[in-house]
């Protein structure tokens, strides 16, 4: 080929990863060599797709590519257009940082060797852009399905611990429920002609029933993959389980695969749209998005925390999905334009800045051995790069300007401001409720996160093993800097990253925002109009720059700089320890008072005259109690029906398969008795 | 109606709304009494302006007599109440506060999508107007639901009857005297059997609290 | 004409740096005149700030670079916010840079660097101070954010510039919903302003405080700074209250004589909410820490309903 096309370069860099992969398994104990060089090279396997991506989606692409493999008549479809290349940047950028990271992560001593380890990993970022291009409900199933089954695992590398194996476990699963929901949904989307492309997909017009069955088969399925209510079970339990990177990448990446597929269903293979898709997918996400947040707040594993705040996450772009597709089935498409960059820029923003704060615990983890908050403190003083990265993840995660969060974040609130112009009051009424919940929503991100950065970086250290805990090596440092630079780009540069989600605003909505945003140069952001509102990361950033700058020099040229040290003040009690400081259950603890009815908790008090007093308390969502343990109990008592058949005995079985086959041929048509 | 005094009554409306909810979250008793009292001088004034407006001189009548009643002999007679039984302090709620305007807010979206309809029917009603008197109303009944002492209850009820005759006077302008009549002379005479009566429950049980009356079921 | 804008700005924001820590002494000494105690005198905060400039700051050997940073965060935060909210003026040029959600994230950056700046040290004071402080803010911030969203509706804009403007407008109008969003309002001042019935700002007792836990290890020209980012907060969300329920009179046309009116009007205006607050501060008592997010949550329905009533009502 002399001129390879872009759909066969990304094609290349899918089939180089899984070469690394195999390389891998050749390699099998070289720990150096799979390390040193098998991760980077796919890091940088991944900086290519990026560059390819976003070559595509300046150029506005949309190629087709079929390749002869898998079964007779069911050859591979695939596709590139703006919205799978804007994933594919996403993918990209956050694979190179994390790809990088695990050079320097991943150790000898861990259950899966190294080169195993490196197969699977690889595996599962190919399975992730296959995904992303396919172009057939074929192809995409078993792209689907190899991204749980190589991240199952990854979860699964240290399964030398029951909990770990538990843990994966209920992973795969909920998976494969998610699996056959879609597996079905895809069914009804062909409608009945036999041809599973996407491309006959849209062409046939379903009836909107037909179409809300596809619908909600779809939120089931994808939903499941994402984490959301009442499906995120298995978040909180495969994120801590996990190795960091591959947590990041579950985080960052496979949950933003999932939204890619609810997108996909729903703007582009669906041709209807109806009203009620949009609230649904609105009322599950802002219910996920409390919950999540809620729970993240009271958590005291620190992966654990992050996991529910990725489930928060996911909450929120849900909802700005729902709100989009809310707009768009009215018509009213300039502002599902607007909920949508909402959406797609959370996608970016969380990817990067997920993947960032989980790589962080990996190195806190190294450093450490620990992942109980309330062990852990005081390493802002031992760690300072690790520490001062996360905190550039915190911020962006809080939501706060000029960072990343905050740019989506006021998005998702521009547009729900527009919702009172909806032609349905009932809906107009309980858009007030739901601005609420994203703003307290928002607030408790911050909350949560000034726990996870305070409670692990501040203070005082709470064991004395912290005291010799070491900073991050190279290869860490470089994957969490690229990862901190991009967080620190899209929240400083909106314009630009909106100018790149153009093409795919018109391939979903019909139209974008870019023109307008950035009608007043590239540094102001207006996505409708300088009059309706207008952000400007950048002269914020000037703004509160120059007001530091000045107060310093002002106070350095008016006063004096002397300073003094000393210990601690503390209100002037002479005997503290690291032991008085806030656990991270106390700083949970007024969440829990006052949203103690989302929680079951089982507290254990010491009494006044315990020798050895311990205070504990378990926090457990109730979906665990309410929701699951029936369907548990249910299946264990038609397991045990199913049982009774089992006599132990030949003859019995083999009367079980005559009764079947005369039943079956009684089936055949044409037979009568 | 001029555009000034449909702004005026949506406005008394809202005030209307913020004072039963201000009841709703409101523990001292001696403040429910305050809260009761500005109700009533709320609906004095929308009464006025709609008189003013519609001419109906009737209208004016009923507000002397409402600011006659409710702002001062009503509010009089529950201090002097609240003096002789001695209950000036905290009143605990069965379900807390912000639970309850939780509850509160989705009472006002039902009984706005309530008032669409009647709404329709008549021109000459106010939805926004007639959603909230009628928010208003379910909003005391509530109260009452969650009090757990005797004269909360009663000044439940009674700004409960506050947001009928709003509803009756600023939603759809004003009904016959001698309805307006009834009704306040049966309030009137609600609020002295009440008190008769929790002067009984007091000497019966030596307190306010209604719980105790449910020992008087048969076991 | 960018030269102008530039000097309106630095103009606007000289005044209410200057102006701050007048309205604080002005608070306190009312609160003095009121409890019958002589007081300090109005300008009291200007002695103390000055005070405390002079004096060397003492620093607690643990403390990493944070602690340092944050109190000339948290002052470049709150000149940013009183810079952005229309005080007499509307020719704000860096408005354009955050508008009413912005302000929001403005005042959630500054509290989010002091508790984890109460954190850093680690002793039990801080990170009690700490949590009480984010505990607050969880409710308070989108209180807050609701409040901005009922006149945004209004005003079809979340620019504060825009909000004034429309509600200044031409046609007089009444807002019922603002009603509702000016209680919410108040309640949140004195929540975010650490005031009587939430915080005390003139308590040391342990049990109760909040602000003081904060910047309990902070002494010197740190402590200054976070005094002034104090007053200068309590300066910015009276600010936004006159400008959102009391907007007449700002100097909108940008001509120079409106400014001879428009400054007086607005000193009057500030004055009164002083006198306000002193007067809610002197006739409650403070409630109980476990009472806070009651108060907290009336505050967050309060405005919800707000925003509710704007569209039920359509105004």
């Amino acid at each position: 080929m002399a001129n390879p096309t872009l759909i066969d370069l990304v094609l290349w860099v899918i089939s180089g990863w899984l070469v690394i992969g195999f390389l891998g398994i050749l390699t099998l104990h070289k720990f150096t060599f799979v390390a040193r060089v098998l991760f980077p090279l796919g890091g940088v396997g991944g900086l290519i797709l990026a560059l390819l991506a976003l070559r595509s989606l300046n150029s506005g692409v949309d190629e087709n590519r079929t390749l002869p493999i898998g079964l007779p008549q069911l050859i591979f479809h695939l596709r590139l257009d703006a919205l799978s290349s804007f994933f594919l940047l996403v993918l990209g950028v956050v694979i190179f940082g994390v790809s990088i990271f695990s050079a320097g992560y991943f150790r000898n001593s861990a259950g899966t060797a190294p080169g195993l380890l490196a197969l699977e990993f690889h595996f599962f970022i190919a399975s992730m852009a296959l995904v992303l291009i396919s172009d057939d409900a074929y192809v995409f199933m078993v792209a689907w399905e190899s991204m749980a089954m190589s991240s199952y695992f990854l979860v699964t590398a240290n399964h030398k611990m029951p909990k770990i194996r538990a843990a994966g476990f209920l992973y795969l699963l909920v998976a494969h429920i998610g699996a056959i929901a879609l597996l079905l949904s895809f069914g009804v989307l062909q409608a009945n002609s036999g041809d599973y492309t996407f491309s006959n997909m849209r062409i046939q017009s379903l009836s909107p029933f037909w179409a809300s069955v596809a619908f909600v088969l779809a939120v089931f399925g994808f939903g499941a993959k994402a984490g959301i209510l009442p499906l995120h079970i298995w978040l909180p339990e495969a994120h801590p389980a996990a190795p960091s990177p591959v947590s990041a990448l579950m985080s960052g990446i496979m949950l933003k695969i999932a939204v890619y597929g609810m997108l996909r269903v729903s703007f582009d293979l669906l041709h209807i749209h109806l009203w009620w898709w949009g609230v649904l997918l609105l009322v599950l996400g802002l219910g996920t998005a409390l919950f999540g947040v809620i729970f993240a707040a009271v958590q005291s594993d620190m992966k654990r925390l992050l996991a529910y705040s990725s489930i928060e996450n996911i909450g929120l772009l849900f909802s700005a999905m729902g709100l989009a597709l809310l707009f768009y089935s009215y018509g009213m498409n300039t502002i599902a334009a607007l909920a949508l960059t909402a959406c797609l820029y959370h996608v970016a923003a969380h990817a990067v800045f997920k993947s960032l704060l989980f790589l962080v615990t990996g190195s806190v983890l190294h450093a450490t051995g620990e992942r109980n908050l309330g062990r852990l403190g005081g390493l802002i003083r031992f760690m300072p790069w690790v520490a001062w990265l996360a905190f550039i993840g915190v911020l962006a995660s809080s939501g706060l300007p000029p960072f990343s969060g905050f740019v989506s974040e006021w998005l998702l609130l521009q547009s729900f401001l527009f919702t009172p112009s909806l032609p349905q009051p009932i809906l107009n009424m309980f858009i007030p409720v739901a601005t609420a919940s994203i703003a307290l929503t928002a607030a408790l991100a911050g909350y949560a996160m000034v726990k996870f950065f305070g409670v692990v970086f501040l203070g005082q250290p709470r064991e004395e093993k912290l005291n010799h805990a070491q900073d991050a090596g190279l290869f860490e440092k470089i994957g969490m800097v690229w990862l901190a630079v991009v967080t620190l780009l899209l929240g400083l540069l909106p314009n630009l990253t909106i100018d790149l989600m153009e093409p795919v605003m018109r391939v979903l909505v019909g139209q974008g925002l870019a023109g307008e945003s950035k009608s007043h140069g590239w540094w102001l952001l207006t996505p409708i109009s300088i009059e309706r509102a207008s952000y400007s990361p950048v002269y914020f950033l000037i703004g509160i720059a120059t007001a530091i700058a000045f107060t310093f020099i002002l106070v350095r040229i008016l006063y004096h700089a002397r300073l003094r040290r000393s210990a601690p003040w503390a209100g002037g009690h002479a005997w503290t320890n690291s032991r008085m400081q806030d656990t991270a259950e106390g700083y949970g603890q007024p969440i829990r008072q006052v949203f103690e009815p989302f929680f079951s908790m089982k507290r254990q008090l010491p009494k006044p005259d315990d020798l050895e007093p311990k205070y504990e308390v378990i926090v457990s969502d109730k979906f665990w109690e309410g929701l699951y343990m029936p369907v548990v109990r249910l299946t264990e008592f038609l397991s045990a029906l199913v049982g009774r058949l089992q006599r132990g005995r030949i003859s019995i079985y083999l009367l079980y398969s005559f009764i079947t086959l005369i039943f079956l041929l009684l089936l055949v048509p044409g037979v009568k008795i | 109606m001029t555009e000034l005094s449909i702004q005026l009554i949506n406005l008394f409306a809202s005030i209307l709304l913020l004072l039963a909810f201000a009841m709703l979250a409101q523990r001292r008793v001696i403040n429910l009494v305050h809260i009761y009292a500005m109700q009533g001088l709320t609906v004095v004034s929308a009464t006025s302006i709609v008189a003013f407006v519609t001419h109906q001189e009737h209208l004016y009548y009923s507000a002397v007599m409402t600011l006659a009643l409710k702002v001062f002999l009503i509010p009089l007679v529950l201090h002097r109440l609240i003096k002789r039984l001695d209950i000036r302090w905290d009143v605990e709620t069965l379900i807390n506060i912000p639970s309850m305007m939780l509850v509160g807010i989705v009472l006002v979206i039902f009984s706005f999508n309530l008032s669409l309809p009647i709404s329709k029917l008549s021109t000459s009603v106010t939805p926004g107007t007639l959603g909230i008197a009628l928010a208003c109303v379910l909003l005391s009944f509530m109260m009452m639901i969650t009090r757990s002492k005797a004269l909360p209850q009663v000044i439940g009820f009674l700004s409960m009857e506050n947001a009928l005759v709003f509803a009756a006077t600023s939603a759809t302008y004003g009904m016959p005297m001698v309805v307006e009549l009834g009704i306040a002379l049966d309030v009137l005479v609600g609020v002295f059997i009440l008190g008769v009566f929790m002067f009984q429950i007091r000497e019966q049980f030596e307190s306010l609290d209604i719980s105790h009356l449910e020992n008087l079921k048969e076991e | 004409m960018i030269l102008r804008q530039i000097f309106l700005q630095s103009i606007v924001s000289g005044a209410s740096l200057l102006l701050a820590p007048l309205l604080m002494g002005w608070v306190s000494q009312l609160r003095a005149w009121l409890q019958n105690r002589k007081g300090p005198g109005i300008l009291q905060p200007y002695r103390a700030l000055h005070k405390l400039f002079n004096k060397d700051s003492v620093m607690a050997d643990t403390a990493s670079p944070l602690f340092r940073f944050a109190p000339y965060l948290v002052f470049g935060c709150m000149v940013l916010a009183s810079a952005i909210v229309p005080t007499f003026s509307t020719e704000l040029p860096l408005a354009k840079a955050a508008d009413a959600i912005a302000l929001v994230g403005i005042f959630a950056l500054a509290r989010i660097f002091i508790s984890l700046a109460a954190m850093d040290i680690g002793t039990a004071f801080g990170t009690l101070g700490a949590r009480r402080e984010m505990f607050v803010g969880f409710l308070a911030e989108p209180a807050l954010l609701m409040i901005f969203f009922t006149s945004s509706l209004i005003a079809h804009s979340t620019s504060l510039i825009t909000i004034v403007h429309s509600l200044t407008g031409s046609s007089f109008a009444i807002y019922p919903s603002l009603v509702f969003a000016a209680f919410a309002f108040i309640l949140i001042f004195l929540a975010e302003n650490a005031r009587v019935p939430v915080d005390n700002p003139s308590t040391h007792l342990e049990l109760t405080m909040i602000h003081e836990a904060l910047i309990l290890e902070y002494s010197g020209r740190h402590l200054a700074l976070l005094e002034w980012a104090a007053s200068l907060k309590l300066f910015a969300y009276s600010s936004v209250g006159i400008a959102l329920f009391l907007p007449w009179g700002i100097n909108e046309a940008g001509s120079d004589i409106s400014f001879l009116y428009a400054i007086p009007l607005f000193i009057f205006k500030l004055f009164s909410i002083g006198i306000l607050l002193a007067l809610i501060e002197t006739f409650s008592a403070k409630m109980r820490i476990f009472r806070v997010p009651e108060f907290l949550a009336t505050a967050f329905l309060l405005a919800v309903i707000g925003m509710l009533t704007y569209i039920l009502l359509g105004a």
